[in-house]
């Protein structure tokens, strides 16, 4: 029950906190904002590794494959996506 | 706490600190490009950090995956074509639910295995209820989206019969799993026919919501998979994933709410009311368009831009489809030259995700100094010259400003271009927008229509304005 209280409290701390710094992105940036904060939510890879490397089962070594996989794509195209288009609005002519 | 574990989640607490300056950096375009370095830092510390974890005793599984997801993610990344942003980013979304609901489940089987996972509490079973059900709702309405905007399936609302007694009876299924699993953890069972369920869910809630809807999709499932994400985070107790989830849980929501808002709908209105199903009849349409739409040749219209002092151009969805961003970028650059004023008029649903047209145009090389928001342009349209409506139209349709509640956009904020001295629309046809209905500024007496591609008609107008 414990660690449950504190993560709800870091969860709920965090939503503050994302609030008060998202809402000053100017709409000219919604679609990059869009596709770092999603590269940021494949941070469930850093959960995936944890699953995927300890002992493992047949089952869990396919379903953790897939996992990291997925969340890796996740990670690597959405920050590159937004390096891209970040780079578009920075250039100067 | 042994030192390892404390040193760990030090690391794991910098990577946040690095996730909260990153998105800082996105509030400036200057300092945008640093913002995303800073985050993709923090998710490296964070995963390099996580592999000496000593539960990890394989690195098989972790390599494979690494490299063939890596190789998808940098070739889609590279690949896609910036009008093609909004389905990319979908799926990326996509894959980030679906990680979540996976390793979740595999975090479950290790547990019934009485692996590494010592002992099933309460907060595991419902963390990994809550990331699993989510999780795979994202996955699956994210390829749906994905689907739609590629043209794979039909871009309008498809509406089942019955569709919300099916909803209703797939929730009351995914509860009723999950409480059984809460209660009674013995078995992966409920867990994976949730999940299942979820999927099925997912793909349910996404088919009856129109295509120009799906920034406010896209926008709500990119909330979800950080809620997935930091589902996630409780199930293994770790704490960058918390944070980052509900990092982009608040990014994903509050363009949930702004898309909405720009719209005057409500979310339920936007999920379940199938807007966009309905299309005006022809009857309707000639009523407001006979014998008072005017059409215009390139020619003409450049000699209107030509004399004009202020120009302003309101780009849609139209505009992506035609990938005519260059061709309009190169008129303005033109018109600059001869000493007119040209701005952009972005509508914050304009396109098929939030600031789309803003990523477009950044592509063109428009400077974004040029590029307004609704609000501030709004009141200059009355000292503009000429007004450009490119492949744009429920966004400019002055019928938003009737109180009639059958009118689907009625109070919806629009820009004004009507209030500018004239104004040119650049259309294929005079069917009606995504709200299926007739726009009555087509027939307006300071309206012109230019009937033809986008991209084409600003070429012509290009081409015109030179030999001028």
């Amino acid at each position: 029950m414990e660690t449950f209280v504190a993560a709800l409290t870091i969860f709920i701390l965090a939503l503050f906190v994302g609030f008060e710094v998202i809402t000053k992105v100017p709409p000219l940036l919604h679609t990059p904002l869009m596709s770092g904060a999603n590269a940021i939510s494949g941070i469930t890879l850093v959960g995936t590794l944890i699953t995927s490397g300890a002992r493992l089962t047949p089952l869990t070594e396919i379903l953790g494959f897939l996992a990291v996989a997925m969340a890796t794509a996740n990670v690597v195209g959405g920050f590159l996506l937004t390096h891209r288009m970040l780079k578009m609005f920075q250039k100067k002519k | 706490m042994p030192r390892e574990e404390a040193l760990i989640k030090i690391f794991y607490l910098a990577a946040a600190v690095l996730f909260i300056f990153g998105i800082k950096g996105l509030t400036h375009p200057r300092t945008a490009v640093r913002g995303n370095l800073l985050a993709a830092l923090g998710m490296l510390l964070a995963i390099v950090v996580t592999l000496t974890d000593k539960r990890i005793v394989s690195f098989q599984i972790i390599v494979a995956g690494i490299v063939v997801g890596g190789l998808v993610g940098v070739l889609m990344a590279y690949r896609a074509p910036m009008t093609a942003m909004p389905q990319v980013v979908a799926i990326f979304n996509g894959f980030g639910g679906g990680a979540s609901a996976l390793a979740v489940g595999a975090a479950f089987e290790e547990a019934l295995k009485g692996g590494w996972i010592e002992e099933i509490t309460v907060q595991f079973t419902s963390s990994a209820v809550l990331a699993g059900l989510i999780g795979a709702v994202s996955l699956t309405g994210s390829a749906v989206a994905f689907g739609k905007l590629q043209g794979w399936i039909r871009g309008k609302p498809i509406l089942l019969p019955g569709r919300h007694f099916i909803n209703i009876a797939l929730v009351v299924t995914c509860i009723g799993m999950s409480a059984w699993l809460v209660m009674d953890p013995v078995w992966s069972v409920p867990f994976w026919t949730m999940t299942i369920v979820a999927a099925v869910l997912g793909i349910m809630l996404v088919i009856p919501i129109g295509g120009a809807d799906m920034p406010v999709v896209i926008s709500l499932l990119n909330a979800y998979s950080g809620i997935a994400a930091a589902g996630h985070g409780w199930v293994l107790n770790n704490s960058v994933l918390i944070i980052a989830g509900s990092l982009v849980g608040a990014a994903g929501f509050i363009l949930t709410a702004l898309m909405c808002r720009a719209m005057n709908r409500s979310l339920a209105n936007v999920m379940f009311a199938g807007v966009g199903a309905v299309v005006t009849t022809a009857a309707e349409s000639e009523d407001i368009y006979a014998g008072r739409v005017k059409s215009a040749s390139p020619e003409e219209v450049a000699m209107l831009l030509e004399g004009a002092r202020r120009v302003v151009i309101a780009p849609g969805y139209g505009m992506a489809v035609a990938q005519a961003q260059y061709a309009i970028q190169d008129l303005a650059n033109l018109l600059n030259s001869k000493g007119v004023d040209v701005e952009f008029a972005i509508h914050p649903v304009a396109g098929r995700m939030p600031g789309h047209m803003n990523v477009l145009l950044a592509e063109a090389n428009v400077p974004y100094e040029k590029l307004k928001e609704m609000d501030v342009i709004n009141p200059s349209f009355r000292q503009t010259d000429v007004v450009l409506v490119i492949g744009a139209n429920d966004v400019v349709n002055p019928m938003a400003r009737e109180a009639d509640p059958s009118i689907p956009i009625a109070g919806m904020p629009i820009l004004d271009v009507d209030q500018a001295r004239t104004v040119v629309i650049i259309k294929r046809s005079l069917s009606p927008g995504f709200s299926g209905i007739a726009n009555p500024l087509f027939a307006a007496d300071n309206c012109l229509m230019l009937f033809g591609d986008a991209k084409q008609m600003a070429m012509d107008l290009t081409a015109a304005l030179k030999e001028a």
